[in-house]
Protein backbone atom coordinates (compact mmCIF):
# COMPACT_ATOMS: atom_id res chain seq x y z
CA UNK A 1 0.00 0.00 0.00
CA UNK A 2 2.77 2.31 0.99
CA UNK A 3 4.60 1.41 -2.19
CA UNK A 4 1.66 2.44 -4.39
CA UNK A 5 1.25 5.84 -2.81
CA UNK A 6 4.95 6.16 -3.08
CA UNK A 7 5.35 5.49 -6.79
CA UNK A 8 2.54 7.92 -7.42
CA UNK A 9 4.30 10.61 -5.41
CA UNK A 10 7.49 9.83 -7.21
CA UNK A 11 6.10 9.98 -10.73
CA UNK A 12 4.39 13.21 -9.96
CA UNK A 13 7.63 14.97 -9.29
CA UNK A 14 10.26 13.10 -11.21
CA UNK A 15 9.50 15.03 -14.38
CA UNK A 16 10.78 18.22 -12.74
CA UNK A 17 14.19 16.77 -12.27
CA UNK A 18 14.98 16.04 -15.91
CA UNK A 19 14.11 19.60 -16.73
CA UNK A 20 16.94 21.01 -14.65
CA UNK A 21 19.45 18.55 -16.04
CA UNK A 22 18.89 19.53 -19.65
CA UNK A 23 21.74 21.20 -21.51
CA UNK A 24 21.78 24.99 -21.87
CA UNK A 25 18.71 26.59 -23.39
CA UNK A 26 18.81 28.28 -26.77
CA UNK A 27 18.60 32.10 -26.88
CA UNK A 28 14.97 32.00 -28.04
CA UNK A 29 14.00 29.75 -25.18
CA UNK A 30 15.74 31.96 -22.66
CA UNK A 31 13.78 35.00 -23.90
CA UNK A 32 10.61 32.92 -23.77
CA UNK A 33 11.28 32.38 -20.09
CA UNK A 34 11.15 36.15 -19.45
CA UNK A 35 8.34 36.78 -21.94
CA UNK A 36 5.69 34.91 -19.95
CA UNK A 37 5.95 36.93 -16.71
CA UNK A 38 6.07 40.15 -18.74
CA UNK A 39 2.94 39.17 -20.65
CA UNK A 40 1.10 38.34 -17.44
CA UNK A 41 2.10 41.72 -16.04
CA UNK A 42 0.93 43.51 -19.20
CA UNK A 43 -2.44 41.72 -19.25
CA UNK A 44 -2.91 42.48 -15.56
CA UNK A 45 -2.12 46.14 -16.19
CA UNK A 46 -4.50 46.26 -19.17
CA UNK A 47 -7.40 44.72 -17.21
CA UNK A 48 -7.06 47.26 -14.41
CA UNK A 49 -6.95 50.08 -17.00
CA UNK A 50 -10.39 48.96 -18.19
CA UNK A 51 -11.66 49.43 -14.61
CA UNK A 52 -13.92 46.40 -14.91
CA UNK A 53 -13.35 45.46 -11.27
CA UNK A 54 -13.10 47.57 -8.13
CA UNK A 55 -9.61 48.02 -6.66
CA UNK A 56 -10.29 45.69 -3.74
CA UNK A 57 -10.85 42.85 -6.19
CA UNK A 58 -8.01 43.43 -8.64
CA UNK A 59 -5.59 46.20 -7.70
CA UNK A 60 -3.35 47.62 -10.41
CA UNK A 61 0.31 46.57 -10.60
CA UNK A 62 1.23 50.10 -9.58
CA UNK A 63 -0.91 49.93 -6.43
CA UNK A 64 0.79 46.68 -5.48
CA UNK A 65 4.19 48.21 -6.25
CA UNK A 66 3.49 51.21 -4.06
CA UNK A 67 2.32 48.94 -1.25
CA UNK A 68 5.45 46.84 -1.61
CA UNK A 69 7.72 49.87 -1.28
CA UNK A 70 5.74 51.06 1.73
CA UNK A 71 6.03 47.77 3.64
CA UNK A 72 9.71 47.48 2.79
CA UNK A 73 10.28 50.97 4.17
CA UNK A 74 8.35 50.45 7.40
CA UNK A 75 10.09 47.10 7.91
CA UNK A 76 6.92 45.01 8.12
CA UNK A 77 7.81 42.92 5.05
CA UNK A 78 11.09 41.75 6.61
CA UNK A 79 9.37 41.01 9.90
CA UNK A 80 6.70 38.76 8.39
CA UNK A 81 8.99 37.25 5.81
CA UNK A 82 11.54 36.48 8.52
CA UNK A 83 8.97 34.69 10.67
CA UNK A 84 7.67 32.62 7.74
CA UNK A 85 11.19 31.83 6.55
CA UNK A 86 12.10 30.51 10.01
CA UNK A 87 8.99 28.35 10.05
CA UNK A 88 9.66 27.06 6.55
CA UNK A 89 13.32 26.23 7.15
CA UNK A 90 12.60 24.70 10.55
CA UNK A 91 9.76 22.59 9.18
CA UNK A 92 11.83 21.57 6.18
CA UNK A 93 14.77 20.53 8.33
CA UNK A 94 12.60 18.62 10.78
CA UNK A 95 10.46 16.89 8.15
CA UNK A 96 13.39 16.00 5.91
CA UNK A 97 15.47 14.62 8.79
CA UNK A 98 12.71 12.51 10.27
CA UNK A 99 11.54 11.40 6.81
CA UNK A 100 15.03 10.32 5.79
CA UNK A 101 15.86 8.50 9.02
CA UNK A 102 12.53 6.68 9.12
CA UNK A 103 12.69 5.98 5.38
CA UNK A 104 16.14 4.47 5.75
CA UNK A 105 14.99 2.24 8.60
CA UNK A 106 11.86 1.14 6.73
CA UNK A 107 13.90 0.37 3.61
CA UNK A 108 16.02 -2.04 5.64
CA UNK A 109 13.48 -3.44 8.10
CA UNK A 110 10.38 -4.51 6.12
CA UNK A 111 8.32 -5.25 9.23
CA UNK A 112 8.58 -1.58 10.18
CA UNK A 113 6.74 -0.74 6.98
CA UNK A 114 3.85 -3.02 7.99
CA UNK A 115 3.81 -1.56 11.48
CA UNK A 116 3.99 2.09 10.50
CA UNK A 117 2.22 2.36 7.16
CA UNK A 118 -1.32 2.53 8.70
CA UNK A 119 -0.32 5.59 10.73
CA UNK A 120 1.72 7.20 7.99
CA UNK A 121 -0.86 6.75 5.26
CA UNK A 122 -3.68 7.91 7.56
CA UNK A 123 -1.72 11.07 8.33
CA UNK A 124 -1.06 11.63 4.67
CA UNK A 125 -4.66 10.95 3.59
CA UNK A 126 -6.18 13.34 6.14
CA UNK A 127 -6.09 16.98 5.01
CA UNK A 128 -3.50 18.82 7.07
CA UNK A 129 -5.93 21.73 7.47
CA UNK A 130 -8.24 19.45 9.43
CA UNK A 131 -5.77 18.54 12.12
CA UNK A 132 -3.64 21.67 12.10
CA UNK A 133 -5.79 23.16 14.95
CA UNK A 134 -4.76 20.18 17.08
CA UNK A 135 -1.13 21.04 16.51
CA UNK A 136 -1.83 24.56 17.76
CA UNK A 137 -3.40 23.12 20.90
CA UNK A 138 -0.39 20.90 21.47
CA UNK A 139 2.48 23.07 20.38
CA UNK A 140 1.16 26.59 20.96
CA UNK A 141 0.54 29.51 18.67
CA UNK A 142 4.22 30.35 18.17
CA UNK A 143 6.73 29.33 15.53
CA UNK A 144 7.07 25.73 16.78
CA UNK A 145 3.50 24.76 15.85
CA UNK A 146 4.05 25.96 12.27
CA UNK A 147 7.33 24.14 12.02
CA UNK A 148 5.56 20.94 13.03
CA UNK A 149 2.78 21.58 10.50
CA UNK A 150 5.39 22.11 7.81
CA UNK A 151 7.34 19.06 8.93
CA UNK A 152 4.26 16.87 8.67
CA UNK A 153 3.63 17.98 5.09
CA UNK A 154 7.28 17.56 4.12
CA UNK A 155 7.75 14.27 5.90
CA UNK A 156 5.75 12.06 3.55
CA UNK A 157 7.41 12.73 0.18
CA UNK A 158 10.81 12.65 1.85
CA UNK A 159 10.02 9.32 3.47
CA UNK A 160 8.78 7.87 0.20
CA UNK A 161 11.73 9.07 -1.80
CA UNK A 162 14.15 7.74 0.78
CA UNK A 163 12.52 4.30 0.74
CA UNK A 164 12.56 4.18 -3.07
CA UNK A 165 16.11 5.52 -3.22
CA UNK A 166 17.58 3.06 -0.73
CA UNK A 167 15.65 0.08 -2.09
CA UNK A 168 16.74 0.80 -5.66
CA UNK A 169 20.45 0.51 -4.86
CA UNK A 170 21.60 -2.28 -7.23
CA UNK A 171 22.08 -5.62 -5.49
CA UNK A 172 25.32 -6.12 -7.45
CA UNK A 173 26.82 -3.01 -5.91
CA UNK A 174 25.79 -4.24 -2.46
CA UNK A 175 27.65 -7.48 -3.24
CA UNK A 176 30.66 -5.46 -4.33
CA UNK A 177 30.67 -3.65 -0.99
CA UNK A 178 30.37 -6.97 0.83
CA UNK A 179 33.30 -8.59 -1.00
CA UNK A 180 35.30 -5.45 -0.34
CA UNK A 181 34.38 -5.92 3.33
CA UNK A 182 32.85 -2.49 3.73
CA UNK A 183 31.63 -1.56 7.19
CA UNK A 184 27.99 -0.68 7.86
CA UNK A 185 28.89 3.00 7.82
CA UNK A 186 30.87 2.69 4.57
CA UNK A 187 27.95 0.90 2.97
CA UNK A 188 25.79 3.88 3.82
CA UNK A 189 28.21 6.69 3.02
CA UNK A 190 29.92 5.25 -0.07
CA UNK A 191 27.07 3.36 -1.68
CA UNK A 192 23.55 3.93 -0.37
CA UNK A 193 23.72 7.69 0.00
CA UNK A 194 25.27 8.52 -3.38
CA UNK A 195 23.20 5.89 -5.19
CA UNK A 196 19.97 7.25 -3.69
CA UNK A 197 21.02 10.88 -4.14
CA UNK A 198 19.05 11.58 -7.37
CA UNK A 199 15.82 10.35 -5.77
CA UNK A 200 16.57 12.07 -2.46
CA UNK A 201 17.11 15.39 -4.21
CA UNK A 202 13.83 15.01 -6.08
CA UNK A 203 12.18 14.50 -2.70
CA UNK A 204 13.96 17.50 -1.25
CA UNK A 205 12.77 19.66 -4.13
CA UNK A 206 9.17 18.61 -3.55
CA UNK A 207 9.64 19.14 0.16
CA UNK A 208 11.04 22.63 -0.26
CA UNK A 209 7.82 23.93 -1.81
CA UNK A 210 5.59 21.87 0.48
CA UNK A 211 7.27 23.35 3.56
CA UNK A 212 5.98 26.78 2.47
CA UNK A 213 2.44 25.40 2.20
CA UNK A 214 2.77 23.83 5.65
CA UNK A 215 3.90 27.07 7.26
CA UNK A 216 1.08 29.08 5.66
CA UNK A 217 -1.54 26.50 6.69
CA UNK A 218 -0.23 26.79 10.25
CA UNK A 219 -0.39 30.57 10.12
CA UNK A 220 -3.94 30.48 8.79
CA UNK A 221 -5.04 28.57 11.86
CA UNK A 222 -3.61 30.97 14.42
CA UNK A 223 -0.71 33.35 14.28
CA UNK A 224 0.34 36.84 15.10
CA UNK A 225 3.05 37.18 12.48
CA UNK A 226 4.16 35.69 9.17
CA UNK A 227 3.15 36.07 5.54
CA UNK A 228 0.16 33.71 5.83
CA UNK A 229 -1.10 35.66 8.82
CA UNK A 230 -0.56 38.83 6.84
CA UNK A 231 -2.67 37.55 3.95
CA UNK A 232 -5.51 36.87 6.39
CA UNK A 233 -5.26 40.26 8.09
CA UNK A 234 -5.05 42.14 4.78
CA UNK A 235 -8.03 40.26 3.37
CA UNK A 236 -10.12 41.01 6.46
CA UNK A 237 -9.45 44.73 5.99
CA UNK A 238 -9.97 44.57 2.20
CA UNK A 239 -6.37 45.66 1.66
CA UNK A 240 -6.06 43.62 -1.53
CA UNK A 241 -2.75 45.19 -2.66
CA UNK A 242 -1.26 43.94 0.62
CA UNK A 243 -2.66 40.45 -0.04
CA UNK A 244 -0.83 40.55 -3.38
CA UNK A 245 2.41 41.65 -1.72
CA UNK A 246 2.21 38.83 0.82
CA UNK A 247 1.36 36.20 -1.78
CA UNK A 248 4.17 37.34 -4.07
CA UNK A 249 6.58 37.22 -1.12
CA UNK A 250 5.56 33.62 -0.48
CA UNK A 251 6.17 32.84 -4.14
CA UNK A 252 9.62 34.36 -3.84
CA UNK A 253 10.42 32.18 -0.81
CA UNK A 254 9.15 29.01 -2.50
CA UNK A 255 10.99 29.69 -5.75
CA UNK A 256 14.23 30.56 -3.96
CA UNK A 257 14.15 27.31 -2.03
CA UNK A 258 13.34 25.36 -5.16
CA UNK A 259 16.19 27.12 -6.96
CA UNK A 260 18.61 26.42 -4.12
CA UNK A 261 17.84 22.70 -4.23
CA UNK A 262 18.15 22.74 -8.04
CA UNK A 263 21.59 24.29 -7.72
CA UNK A 264 22.57 21.68 -5.17
CA UNK A 265 21.32 19.04 -7.57
CA UNK A 266 23.39 20.45 -10.44
CA UNK A 267 26.48 20.25 -8.27
CA UNK A 268 25.87 16.83 -6.71
CA UNK A 269 24.63 15.14 -9.86
CA UNK A 270 27.11 16.65 -12.29
CA UNK A 271 28.09 13.11 -13.29
CA UNK A 272 24.63 12.54 -14.78
CA UNK A 273 25.22 15.22 -17.39
CA UNK A 274 28.39 13.59 -18.70
CA UNK A 275 27.79 11.50 -21.77
CA UNK A 276 29.76 9.05 -23.83
CA UNK A 277 33.05 10.29 -25.21
CA UNK A 278 34.05 7.19 -27.11
CA UNK A 279 32.47 4.10 -28.52
CA UNK B 1 46.58 -19.64 -2.74
CA UNK B 2 45.02 -23.08 -2.93
CA UNK B 3 41.28 -23.30 -3.49
CA UNK B 4 39.54 -26.52 -2.57
CA UNK B 5 35.95 -27.55 -2.68
CA UNK B 6 34.65 -30.66 -0.92
CA UNK B 7 31.19 -32.19 -1.44
CA UNK B 8 29.83 -28.73 -2.03
CA UNK B 9 26.11 -28.42 -2.69
CA UNK B 10 23.94 -25.39 -3.26
CA UNK B 11 20.19 -25.82 -3.13
CA UNK B 12 17.62 -23.08 -3.57
CA UNK B 13 14.17 -23.09 -2.12
CA UNK B 14 11.47 -22.51 -4.76
CA UNK B 15 8.44 -20.37 -3.83
CA UNK B 16 6.31 -23.50 -3.43
CA UNK B 17 8.76 -24.88 -0.87
CA UNK B 18 10.26 -27.23 -3.41
CA UNK B 19 14.03 -27.79 -3.13
CA UNK B 20 15.87 -26.79 -6.32
CA UNK B 21 19.38 -28.24 -6.36
CA UNK B 22 21.58 -25.83 -8.32
CA UNK B 23 25.04 -27.20 -7.80
CA UNK B 24 26.85 -30.30 -6.75
CA UNK B 25 27.79 -32.31 -4.93
CA UNK B 26 31.12 -31.22 -6.34
CA UNK B 27 34.75 -31.57 -5.22
CA UNK B 28 37.96 -30.23 -6.73
CA UNK B 29 41.34 -28.73 -5.91
CA UNK B 30 42.92 -25.75 -7.63
CA UNK B 31 46.66 -25.40 -7.13
CA UNK B 32 48.18 -22.04 -6.25
CA UNK B 33 48.64 -19.77 -9.29
CA UNK B 34 46.58 -22.05 -11.48
CA UNK B 35 44.04 -20.65 -13.94
CA UNK B 36 40.81 -22.62 -14.11
CA UNK B 37 38.05 -21.89 -16.57
CA UNK B 38 34.57 -23.25 -15.97
CA UNK B 39 32.25 -23.91 -18.91
CA UNK B 40 28.84 -25.50 -18.93
CA UNK B 41 25.21 -25.05 -19.88
CA UNK B 42 23.38 -22.04 -18.47
CA UNK B 43 21.86 -22.51 -15.06
CA UNK B 44 24.41 -25.14 -14.06
CA UNK B 45 25.30 -23.39 -10.83
CA UNK B 46 28.55 -21.79 -11.99
CA UNK B 47 27.60 -18.42 -10.55
CA UNK B 48 26.51 -20.06 -7.30
CA UNK B 49 29.96 -21.62 -7.03
CA UNK B 50 31.61 -18.24 -7.55
CA UNK B 51 29.38 -16.66 -4.90
CA UNK B 52 30.27 -19.38 -2.40
CA UNK B 53 33.97 -18.94 -3.11
CA UNK B 54 33.60 -15.17 -2.70
CA UNK B 55 32.00 -15.70 0.70
CA UNK B 56 28.76 -14.07 -0.46
CA UNK B 57 26.67 -17.19 -0.05
CA UNK B 58 26.69 -20.13 2.35
CA UNK B 59 26.71 -23.61 0.78
CA UNK B 60 23.77 -25.86 1.62
CA UNK B 61 26.22 -28.63 2.47
CA UNK B 62 29.92 -29.35 2.07
CA UNK B 63 32.60 -26.67 2.21
CA UNK B 64 34.99 -24.53 0.23
CA UNK B 65 38.48 -23.73 1.49
CA UNK B 66 41.21 -21.19 0.89
CA UNK B 67 44.54 -22.72 1.92
CA UNK B 68 42.54 -25.27 3.92
CA UNK B 69 40.64 -22.59 5.85
CA UNK B 70 36.88 -22.87 5.36
CA UNK B 71 35.34 -19.86 3.63
CA UNK B 72 32.86 -18.21 5.98
CA UNK B 73 32.76 -14.62 4.79
CA UNK B 74 34.37 -12.40 2.14
CA UNK B 75 38.15 -12.33 2.39
CA UNK B 76 40.51 -9.52 1.43
CA UNK B 77 42.61 -12.13 -0.39
CA UNK B 78 39.80 -12.75 -2.86
CA UNK B 79 38.85 -10.43 -5.71
CA UNK B 80 35.57 -10.81 -7.58
CA UNK B 81 34.76 -9.52 -11.05
CA UNK B 82 31.09 -9.42 -11.96
CA UNK B 83 29.18 -10.09 -15.18
CA UNK B 84 28.64 -6.43 -15.80
CA UNK B 85 31.21 -3.83 -14.89
CA UNK B 86 29.24 -2.90 -11.77
CA UNK B 87 30.91 0.49 -11.47
CA UNK B 88 29.62 3.35 -9.37
CA UNK B 89 28.34 5.88 -11.91
CA UNK B 90 29.05 8.84 -9.60
CA UNK B 91 32.73 8.00 -9.27
CA UNK B 92 35.43 8.76 -11.81
CA UNK B 93 37.47 5.94 -13.35
CA UNK B 94 40.34 6.43 -10.94
CA UNK B 95 38.07 6.57 -7.89
CA UNK B 96 36.25 3.45 -9.02
CA UNK B 97 39.54 1.59 -9.32
CA UNK B 98 40.68 2.87 -5.94
CA UNK B 99 37.46 1.90 -4.14
CA UNK B 100 38.75 -1.28 -2.41
CA UNK B 101 41.73 0.64 -1.01
CA UNK B 102 39.44 3.44 0.12
CA UNK B 103 37.28 0.95 1.99
CA UNK B 104 40.40 -0.54 3.55
CA UNK B 105 41.34 2.90 4.88
CA UNK B 106 44.28 3.69 2.57
CA UNK B 107 44.96 7.44 2.33
CA UNK B 108 43.67 9.34 -0.67
CA UNK B 109 47.12 10.15 -2.06
CA UNK B 110 48.36 6.60 -1.69
CA UNK B 111 45.33 4.96 -3.26
CA UNK B 112 45.18 7.39 -6.18
CA UNK B 113 48.89 6.78 -6.81
CA UNK B 114 48.34 3.04 -6.88
CA UNK B 115 45.35 3.38 -9.17
CA UNK B 116 47.33 5.67 -11.48
CA UNK B 117 50.04 2.99 -11.74
CA UNK B 118 47.47 0.50 -13.03
CA UNK B 119 45.94 2.84 -15.62
CA UNK B 120 48.49 2.26 -18.42
CA UNK B 121 48.41 -1.53 -18.01
CA UNK B 122 44.66 -1.40 -18.33
CA UNK B 123 44.86 0.79 -21.43
CA UNK B 124 42.88 3.58 -19.78
CA UNK B 125 45.31 6.49 -20.21
CA UNK B 126 43.50 9.78 -20.51
CA UNK B 127 40.29 8.47 -18.96
CA UNK B 128 41.30 8.83 -15.31
CA UNK B 129 38.73 11.52 -14.61
CA UNK B 130 35.98 10.17 -16.89
CA UNK B 131 32.72 8.87 -15.46
CA UNK B 132 31.47 5.33 -16.21
CA UNK B 133 28.62 6.77 -18.30
CA UNK B 134 31.25 8.11 -20.70
CA UNK B 135 32.93 4.74 -21.27
CA UNK B 136 32.30 1.95 -23.75
CA UNK B 137 31.47 -1.52 -22.42
CA UNK B 138 35.01 -2.79 -22.92
CA UNK B 139 36.57 0.16 -21.14
CA UNK B 140 34.13 -0.18 -18.26
CA UNK B 141 35.21 -3.80 -17.84
CA UNK B 142 38.83 -2.67 -17.85
CA UNK B 143 38.02 -0.35 -14.97
CA UNK B 144 36.33 -3.25 -13.18
CA UNK B 145 39.43 -5.37 -13.77
CA UNK B 146 41.58 -2.61 -12.32
CA UNK B 147 39.34 -2.41 -9.27
CA UNK B 148 39.89 -6.14 -8.62
CA UNK B 149 43.64 -6.08 -9.25
CA UNK B 150 44.36 -3.06 -7.05
CA UNK B 151 43.70 -5.09 -3.92
CA UNK B 152 46.38 -7.61 -5.09
CA UNK B 153 44.11 -10.61 -4.66
CA UNK B 154 45.59 -14.06 -4.20
CA UNK B 155 42.45 -15.53 -5.68
CA UNK B 156 40.76 -13.96 -8.67
CA UNK B 157 37.14 -14.92 -9.26
CA UNK B 158 35.71 -13.95 -12.65
CA UNK B 159 32.03 -14.54 -13.31
CA UNK B 160 31.63 -14.28 -17.10
CA UNK B 161 33.35 -10.92 -17.01
CA UNK B 162 33.44 -10.37 -20.77
CA UNK B 163 30.11 -11.95 -21.66
CA UNK B 164 28.50 -8.75 -22.85
CA UNK B 165 31.38 -7.55 -25.05
CA UNK B 166 31.79 -7.89 -28.80
CA UNK B 167 34.22 -10.53 -30.07
CA UNK B 168 37.12 -8.21 -30.93
CA UNK B 169 37.01 -6.26 -27.67
CA UNK B 170 36.63 -9.50 -25.83
CA UNK B 171 39.72 -11.08 -27.34
CA UNK B 172 41.88 -8.06 -26.61
CA UNK B 173 40.74 -7.73 -23.02
CA UNK B 174 41.21 -11.49 -22.47
CA UNK B 175 44.81 -11.21 -23.60
CA UNK B 176 45.36 -8.23 -21.31
CA UNK B 177 43.84 -10.19 -18.47
CA UNK B 178 46.19 -13.07 -19.23
CA UNK B 179 49.19 -10.79 -18.93
CA UNK B 180 47.98 -9.06 -15.75
CA UNK B 181 47.15 -12.41 -14.16
CA UNK B 182 50.61 -13.76 -14.91
CA UNK B 183 52.22 -10.76 -13.22
CA UNK B 184 49.92 -11.06 -10.22
CA UNK B 185 50.64 -14.65 -9.25
CA UNK B 186 47.00 -15.13 -8.27
CA UNK B 187 44.94 -18.26 -8.53
CA UNK B 188 42.19 -17.59 -11.04
CA UNK B 189 38.75 -19.17 -11.45
CA UNK B 190 36.75 -17.87 -14.36
CA UNK B 191 33.28 -18.72 -15.60
CA UNK B 192 32.87 -18.32 -19.34
CA UNK B 193 30.66 -19.40 -22.21
CA UNK B 194 33.43 -19.08 -24.75
CA UNK B 195 35.37 -22.33 -25.20
CA UNK B 196 38.20 -20.69 -27.16
CA UNK B 197 38.61 -18.10 -24.43
CA UNK B 198 38.69 -20.86 -21.83
CA UNK B 199 41.38 -22.81 -23.68
CA UNK B 200 43.47 -19.69 -24.38
CA UNK B 201 43.55 -18.57 -20.76
CA UNK B 202 43.31 -21.64 -18.58
CA UNK B 203 45.55 -24.39 -17.25
CA UNK B 204 42.47 -26.49 -16.69
CA UNK B 205 39.00 -26.29 -18.13
CA UNK B 206 36.21 -27.65 -15.92
CA UNK B 207 33.11 -28.77 -17.78
CA UNK B 208 29.91 -28.69 -15.72
CA UNK B 209 26.78 -30.74 -16.35
CA UNK B 210 23.19 -29.54 -16.50
CA UNK B 211 21.60 -28.48 -13.23
CA UNK B 212 22.49 -29.49 -10.60
CA UNK B 213 25.99 -28.72 -11.90
CA UNK B 214 28.55 -31.48 -11.45
CA UNK B 215 32.11 -31.66 -12.65
CA UNK B 216 32.04 -33.99 -15.65
CA UNK B 217 35.40 -33.20 -17.25
CA UNK B 218 38.67 -31.63 -16.17
CA UNK B 219 40.67 -30.89 -19.32
CA UNK B 220 44.33 -30.00 -18.71
CA UNK B 221 45.45 -27.40 -21.25
CA UNK B 222 49.16 -28.06 -21.63
CA UNK B 223 49.85 -25.27 -24.14
CA UNK B 224 53.09 -23.49 -23.17
CA UNK B 225 53.01 -20.06 -21.51
CA UNK B 226 53.21 -17.17 -22.11
CA UNK B 227 50.38 -17.53 -24.58
CA UNK B 228 49.52 -15.15 -27.42
CA UNK B 229 46.64 -14.63 -29.77
CA UNK B 230 48.60 -16.52 -32.49
CA UNK B 231 48.35 -19.65 -30.36
CA UNK B 232 44.69 -19.84 -31.34
CA UNK B 233 45.73 -20.96 -34.83
CA UNK B 234 47.84 -23.89 -33.55
CA UNK B 235 46.74 -27.42 -34.18
CA UNK B 236 47.12 -28.26 -30.48
CA UNK B 237 44.84 -25.35 -29.59
CA UNK B 238 42.20 -26.67 -31.95
CA UNK B 239 42.51 -30.15 -30.41
CA UNK B 240 41.87 -28.80 -26.92
CA UNK B 241 38.87 -26.81 -28.14
CA UNK B 242 37.44 -29.96 -29.72
CA UNK B 243 38.09 -31.94 -26.55
CA UNK B 244 36.20 -29.41 -24.40
CA UNK B 245 33.46 -29.15 -27.00
CA UNK B 246 32.99 -32.94 -26.94
CA UNK B 247 32.78 -32.93 -23.13
CA UNK B 248 30.09 -30.23 -23.23
CA UNK B 249 28.09 -32.23 -25.76
CA UNK B 250 28.07 -35.13 -23.34
CA UNK B 251 26.86 -32.82 -20.54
Amino acid sequence: MLANVLSYTLNKFISNEKYVLKPRRSVVRRYALIATPLTVLAVWHFITLLELFPVFIIPSPQAVGIKLIAVIQDGRLWLHMGVTLQEVLGGLFLGVSVGMILGYLIAHIPVLEDLLSPIIVAFQATPILAYAPLLVIWFGTGITGKMITGALVVFFPMLMNTIVGIRSVPENLRDLMRVSRASRWQLFAKLELPAAMPVLLTGLKTSATLAVIGAVVGEFVTANAGLGYWVKVARDSYDTPLVFVAVISLTVIALSLYGAVSLLERRLLAWQRRHRLVD
Amino acid sequence: MRVSVRDLQVTYRAPGGLALPALGPISFEVEPEQFVAIVGPSGCGKSSLIRVLAGLQKPSSGSAYLNHQPIQEPSSAVGLMFQDSNLMPWRTVIDNIALPLELAGVSKMERRAQAADLIPQLGLEGFEEAYPGELSGGMAQRVALGRVLIQRPEVLLLDEPFGALDALTREQISLDLLQLWQQSGATAIMVTHDIREAVLLADRVFVFSQRPGKLIADVHITLPRPRHSDDMFNEAFGDFVRQVRAAIDRA
